[in-house]
């Protein structure tokens, strides 16, 4: 099953690019998740976020930075994983690295696949 | 949350921790032991301890170094017996001469990269000493963390009789003395392509299956998967290995589009392309690209994976490079000669160069012993006379390959290109 696991931010870090420091402690976690053969895709993303809303065949473009976006998301691992309890460990070794901060998992289903839980 | 709730939360815990784990546990106390059945053992008496202790104590914040650090507790205590007891013996036979205590046990206890003890396992569990069967049993139980029931499982086969490979497995490797050691010089070649076959062998095992439930043999393609991802970090200078990856992860990209609605087998020139995973093609690519970085001549499985990139790469079937692929399947064909892969050659020379290139190829194939009985042979010679024309032949050629094959699903379209060329 893959998982993806996002790190976010609550708008704070807007606007300012991640340190030399934590792009060391994400070179180091990446270098684990990929000896243990379950890390398929990863990357940081630019907190400098471009908006679109639909609405009524309306669409709206507003270019950040959102300093009012709440859990904006800064980072993300989509992993494949036996289970959702394997899932949470892994997480747990990533913030073991990392140190303080928050994030979600949330298990990715294709197209065909039932959602997970049904 | 209720107490049992709680309980049962830290049961799914360990049990995860043990799949992350326990292959590099097993590896970390086999180095010291120099035994990996009695290494499992240890192994298992540190689980057994998580499983009395965490539920009260919660799960430790690094639950891999708690684990480890038991086993090798367990260990040096075994060898701390060990060696007694040896002295003692060796006390009645030379009177009271005082000796060192033995150089391996200060070996033991030094820190090496847990890689290494990693890589050593898989040689291991992979050792020609062993049967196939007995070297993926050993590898799914040792590396991948599996349980003998879900081995089992997922072979199809009584849980007794593998806990028995298993057993006969590990005395096998300690009756005939096999190191715990990774392979050098003229040994190493042969020894790893038997770890690559293994592997690809477990792959196979969910990926070709006609039996068994769906979510256990995609489990099997995962786990090899898995395997290969972290064989590929642990010999990042082996081509092959790459190359294994490379053609795991391109045909694993496919498992969406191979079968139709009703579970019915889905030809690749009939894939919807567009249920091909392009993350897992894209991750196969990478690693054929790593591959051929090393420089080395391509081996078997890089060609093969040249050639399952070569499908992967062309948006419709039409626009597949079959002389590419002709000209890989000559390379391979030579390099590991075999009838399958010939008469996979003809089919693509049939394709880029017309069909009566490819029906020279296989009417040189016909008296081949090991293709007798093998259902793609009238197969694909019928599929040749059909594009040339010659009905009433591929007709007869489509039936007979229906009757040879094991496949029901398959056997319904076989029979219905017979019909088709009774009525061109």
């Amino acid at each position: 099953m893959r998982f993806l696991m996002m790190t976010t931010d609550d708008g704070s870090a807007a606007g300012n690019p991640p340190d030399e420091k934590l792009f060391a402690e994400m070179g180091r976690f990446i270098e684990e998740m990929s000896r243990a053969g379950v890390l398929l895709a990863t990357g940081g993303l630019d907190p400098r976020a471009t908006h679109i809303r639909s609405s009524g065949g309306k669409i709206t473009v507003t270019d950040g930075p959102y300093t009012e976006a709440k859990e904006a998301v800064v980072g993300f691992a989509l992993i494949e994983a036996r289970s959702k309890e394997e899932a949470i460990e892994l997480s747990k070794r990533f913030w073991q690295i990392i140190g303080d901060g928050q994030g979600v998992i949330q298990q990715v289903f294709g197209p065909g696949e039932p959602m997970p839980g049904q | 949350m209720t107490a049992s709730q709680t309980h049962s939360d830290t049961h799914r815990a360990i049990d995860a921790v043990w799949r992350i784990e326990s292959a590099r546990i097993i590896a970390g106390v086999a180095r010291m032991v120099n035994d990996i059945g009695l290494a499992e053992e240890l192994a298992q008496d540190a689980l057994v301890a998580a499983l009395e202790q965490w539920p009260e104590s919660g799960v430790p914040d690094n639950p891999g170094a708690w684990l480890m650090a038991i086993a090798k507790r367990r260990a040096i205590d075994r060898l701390r017996r060990r060696q007694t007891l040896e002295r003692k013996l060796e006390e009645i036979g030379h009177g009271l001469e005082t000796e060192d205590p033995a150089p391996e046990f200060d070996a033991a206890l030094e820190e090496e990269p847990i890689e290494d003890d990693l890589l050593r396992l898989v040689f291991t569990a992979c050792h020609p000493v062993l049967s196939t069967p007995a070297r993926v049993a050993l590898t799914l139980r040792l590396l991948g963390g599996l349980t003998t029931e879900e081995i089992a499982r997922a072979f199809l086969v009584a849980e007794p009789t593998i806990a028995q490979r298993i057993v006969r497995a590990k005395r096998t490797l300690a009756e005939a003395g096999v190191p715990f050691e990774v392979p050098e010089g003229a040994e190493r070649a042969g020894r790893l392509a038997s770890v690559l076959e293994v592997i690809y062998l477990i792959f196979n095992e969910g990926y070709a299956a006609t039996t068994g439930t769906a979510w256990i043999r995609m489990d099997l393609c995962q786990e090899a998967l898995r395997l290969g991802r972290i064989l590929a970090e642990l010999a990042p200078r082996e081509p092959e290995v790459h190359g294994l990856v490379a053609l795991m992860e391109i045909q694993a990209s496919r498992a969406r589009a191979r079968t139709g609605p009703s579970g019915e087998p889905v030809q690749l020139r009939d894939q919807n392309r567009a249920h091909w995973d392009q993350l897992l093609i894209r991750r196969g690519f990478a690693a054929l690209l790593r591959a051929e970085k090393l420089g080395a001549p391509p081996g078997p499985y890089v060609l093969q994976a040249a050639i399952a990139a070569c499908h992967a790469q062309a948006r419709t079937a039409e626009e597949t490079d079959w002389a590419r692929i002709a000209a890989l399947y000559e390379v391979l064909v030579r390099l590991s000669p075999s009838p399958v892969v010939e008469l996979n050659r003809a089919v693509a020379l049939g394709m880029a160069y017309g069909p009566q290139r490819g029906l020279d190829l296989v009417d040189a194939l016909i008296e081949e012993p090991s293709l007798k009985g093998y259902h793609l042979l009238p197969s694909v010679r019928g599929d040749l006379l059909a594009r040339l024309g010659r009905h009433e032949e591929a007709r007869a050629e489509f039936e007979r390959a229906a009757s040879l094959t094991q496949n029901a699903s398959e056997r319904t379209l076989l029979l219905d290109r017979a019909a088709a060329c009774a009525r061109p």
